[in-house]
Formats: structure tokens, sequence, C-alpha cells
């Protein structure tokens, strides 16, 4: 197939919302949006702490963090292959192979770009509110309450690039959802076999889906943003 | 600022029955990276006036503040409230500092935040909130984002929200030190009410004008060592120390930076 052709039924499966196509798109944003949920409960809170509280082995802490926004996929699905196969620690739970270790993947690979990305973020506003929150009594569990809330426009860039990273995800996806079709064939999987297939419209009707979704992405987050500076300054 | 709210508030002001003053500052020194910021400094405020802090830059104003306020723990000596309330210090005292912090939320949810974290219910809120708000000519303002407000603005909020907790003891670091005379005016006007309400006031400058205009009482500082201790009227008239004398006449108190010792006379005096 021409490049050119196969560009044309991308745009004819885009557009006619193809059954297939549209079954791997919404999977896919159920598992990243779902894990997005869980990661930011987990990171925001833990990004926010770290910005707040001093402790022996923060910095050791921090450096560990940043260092794990860089994880390579394939490790955390390696890893968490192992502790959902039959012979792991939640063999028994039967989850190996289901959207479910697919969210648990992505929730391992984004929860530390969430929480960095939240600690860095809000150690800047806490230098800002630390002596006027410590002056009205405020206790550093509150203060991280009030950091989060009123840094919340900042974070949703914390929280939209933890959803890029699982969206545009491949290596982890791959090995403990397995691509099955109908069950765990998200679209980073669905372009790589369809890919290797020769099947190239589908694959770049995928592709165009998943560009546009991290167009929409960042767009949102720049002007969230940019509505929050006019707002509140 | 409304000039047709009126500050007198003296009648309002509130039979306190619970109590922090007296604070006592005993051989306090404050010490960072080996230098000596404030130095062997003993002090004991009690009467609800307003006792200004008087001394160039470097003096060690702020970080006095901080000490006393609990900001910072001082690296020798003791700061001590003494009150029947001394256990709440906190809950009893508040700061305005410098350069205005805003939360990044309306002028309403700035006052409103410390008053929720004091758990004063929200009918109660509501109606402090406006009360204040409308003794600092801010109503109009209530739902204007804080960080868009002008300094003079900003700093009549951050004193209106240290105001609103009820503080025994207000802290102001340099309130005005940004503002044009319009702005300091207005303010000055709300310090005044404010202690007129029965909170003792402490504040630092380096605004002759503004420690003249506010003073009942004036610490005059230098190089963290506190020099003279006086009535306001008594202190403009005559300072004792040199150092003083000079500060007032508006020299440059540079020139014996390296040999600088309180003068005999007030090593013995109380309170210094």
């Amino acid at each position: 197939m021409e490049i050119g052709d196969a560009f044309a039924s991308a745009f004819t499966l885009v557009v006619n919302f193809e059954s297939d196509l549209v079954e791997i798109v919404l999977l896919s944003l159920q598992v990243s949006f779902l894990a997005v949920g869980f990661a930011s409960l987990i990171g925001l809170p833990i990004g926010a702490s770290l910005a707040v509280f001093k402790f022996p082995g923060r910095t050791f802490i921090i450096v560990i963090l940043n260092s794990m926004m860089g994880l390579p996929p394939v490790v955390i699905g390696l890893i968490v292959y192992l502790i959902l196969s039959r012979s792991g620690p939640l063999g028994t739970l039967g989850l190996l192979y289901s959207p479910a270790a697919m969210v648990i993947a992505q929730v391992c690979l984004i929860t530390p770009i969430i929480a960095a990305l939240t600690r860095q973020s809000t150690e800047d506003l806490w230098h800002e509110y630390s002596e006027h929150l410590r002056s009205v009594g405020i206790r550093p569990w509150q203060s991280v309450q009030t950091l989060l809330w009123d840094n919340r426009f900042s974070l949703i860039t914390a929280v939209l690039a933890g959803f890029g990273r699982a969206s545009a995800e491949v290596g982890a996806v791959m090995i403990v959802g397995g691509n099955i079709d109908h069950v765990t064939r998200v679209m980073t999987t669905a372009i790589t076999l369809e890919t290797s297939k020769g099947n190239l419209a589908l694959a770049l009707g995928l592709g165009i889906i998943l560009l546009a979704l991290a167009l929409s992405v960042n767009a949102a987050a720049f002007l969230i943003n940019e509505a929050a500076m006019k707002r509140y300054g | 600022m409304d000039n047709s709210a009126n500050l007198n508030l003296s009648k309002s002001a509130k039979v306190r029955t619970a109590h922090i003053l007296p604070l006592k500052l005993k051989d306090v020194s404050y010490e960072i990276g080996g230098m000596r910021l404030i130095k062997d400094l003993s002090v004991e405020f009690s009467s609800p006036s307003l006792t200004v802090i008087l001394g160039p830059n470097g003096a060690g104003k702020s970080l006095l503040l901080r000490l006393c306020h609990g900001l910072i723990e001082p690296s020798s000596g003791t700061v001590e409230w003494g009150g029947n309330e001394n256990t709440l210090a906190r809950r009893y005292q508040a700061m305005v500092f410098q350069r205005p912090i805003m939360l990044r939320r309306n002028v309403f949810a700035n006052l409103d935040h410390s008053l929720k974290h004091r758990g004063i219910k929200k009918a109660e809120r509501i109606n402090k909130i406006e009360e204040i708000l409308k003794h600092t000519g801010l109503l109009r303002l209530t739902k204007v984002p804080a960080r868009r407000l002008s300094v003079g603005e900003q700093q009549r909020l951050a004193v209106a929200r240290a105001w609103s907790l009820d503080p025994e003891v207000l802290f102001l670091d340099e309130p005005t030190a940004a503002l044009d005379p319009a702005a300091t005016h207005s303010l000055e006007e709300i310090i005044d009410a404010i202690k007129k309400s029965g909170t003792k006031v402490i504040m630092s400058t380096h605004d002759l004008g503004q420690a003249k205009r506010l003073a009942d009482e004036v610490l005059f500082l230098y190089r963290g060592r506190l020099l003279e201790r006086a009535d306001a009227n008594q202190f403009f008239d005559q300072p004792e120390n040199d150092l003083a004398q000079s500060f007032m006449r508006g020299e440059l108190l540079w020139w014996n930076r390296h040999e600088l010792k309180p003068p005999e006379k007030f090593n013995n005096r109380k309170g210094i």
C-alpha cells in the first residue's frame, strides 16, 4: 500500500468511527484515565508532602523519585508481570492479561512523574507561603492541603504529563496486557501489531488519534494555566 | 481606602480572658553561618501599647520579630510567653510581613482560610470577614483575586487577615516599606485602630516619621544589639544613645561598625 493511500484509508477509518478503532481508542482512554486517577491520588500528596516536610533522607527520596521519572516501561512491565503472574505474590488475583494489570503497570510508571513534578512545583509555592502558614499556626498536613489547592492549576500540568506518558506507553502494557484483541488491545500495542502486519491504514488512523490526543492534552494544560494566571495572578 | 469606614474601634475593644503577655526575651542570640545577627538581647513586652523597633537596614529588626513570633528559634537564650494561655501562644498572635503573602484566592477566601483553620463556624466567619473588610476599606474588593490588588491593597488585606484572628499581639514587619504616602496613611489608620482595640502591636520600621506618628515606645536596634528602649516622646526629644542620636540626625551609621559597643550606661538598664 502506498503511503498516500494509507493516509487516505486512515482518515476514512477515523472519520467513519470504525468499530475496531473506536473500541481500541475507548479502552486506551479508560486504562489511561484510571491509571492517571490512581496515580494522582498517590502522587499528588506524596509530592506536596515532600515539599513541606523536612526529614532525614528526604534528599535521597527526591533524587530517587526524579530518577524514576525515566523508568523504562518494559522494566516496569516485567516487574508487574512477575508480581501478577501465577507464581507471583498477587498471582491468585488472576489479573494478568487484563485491563486491570495494564492500569497497575501504568500507575507504577506515572506515579513518580506526577509526584516529582508536584514536589518541584509545590516547593516553590511553599517557599512563598511557608512563613504565613506557620504564622497562622496551620499544621504541616493542613499546609499540604492548602498548597495542593492553591497550586491546582499548575498541578494539572503534572497530571497531564502523567496522562501523556500513560497513553503513549507501549512496553509495559504489552507485557502485562498481552495485546489480546477485544480485551487488552490499546492504541500503542495495536499500532505496533498492525504495522508489523502491514496494515498501515489502521496503524496510521490510531497514530493520528494518538497525536491529536497528545496535542489536545498539551493545549488543555496551556489554556488552563493561562486562564488561571489571568484569574488568580 | 474607603474613608467613610470609621476605624476607631476602641469602643469594640474586647475584654480578653486569655492572655499570652508578657513576652520575655532573655539573652537571646541568633547566629547563622558563623555570624551573630542578634546579640544577647533581653527585653520584655507587657502592656498593650504600640512598640516600634527602630534601626537602620541590617539592624536585626525583622529577625527580632521572627524570633518573638516563633518563626525562627534563637541560637541561645529564651523566648517565653507568660500569660494564662501561654501554651496556646501561637493562637493569640499574628504577623504581617514586609512583602504581603497573598494566597492564590480572592480577598474573601484569603481571610476565610486562616479563620477556617481556627475552627470558626461558617456563619461567624462570614460576619467577621465582612466587618473586617468594611473597617479596612476592602469590602468592595471581596471577590477580587488577592494577587490582582495593588501593593497597598495587598498589605491592607494582609493586616486585615492578621486582625481577623483577634491577636493579643500583632507583629508588623515594616508593613509600609513598599507603599506610597496615601497607602501608608491608610495603613497607619488601620494600625492605630488595631492598637485601640486592645492589641499589643510590635512593629519594625526605619521610617522616623512613621515611628513618631505611631509609637508609644521605641526600641533602637543596631547591628543585632538593643541600644536603647525609651518612651516615644522621650526618645524623639533626645535619645540617650549616641548611635540613636546619629540615626535621628539622618547620619550614616557605618562609620564605627567595627567598634560598636552599647554605652556603659545601658548595660544595667532594665529590660536591655
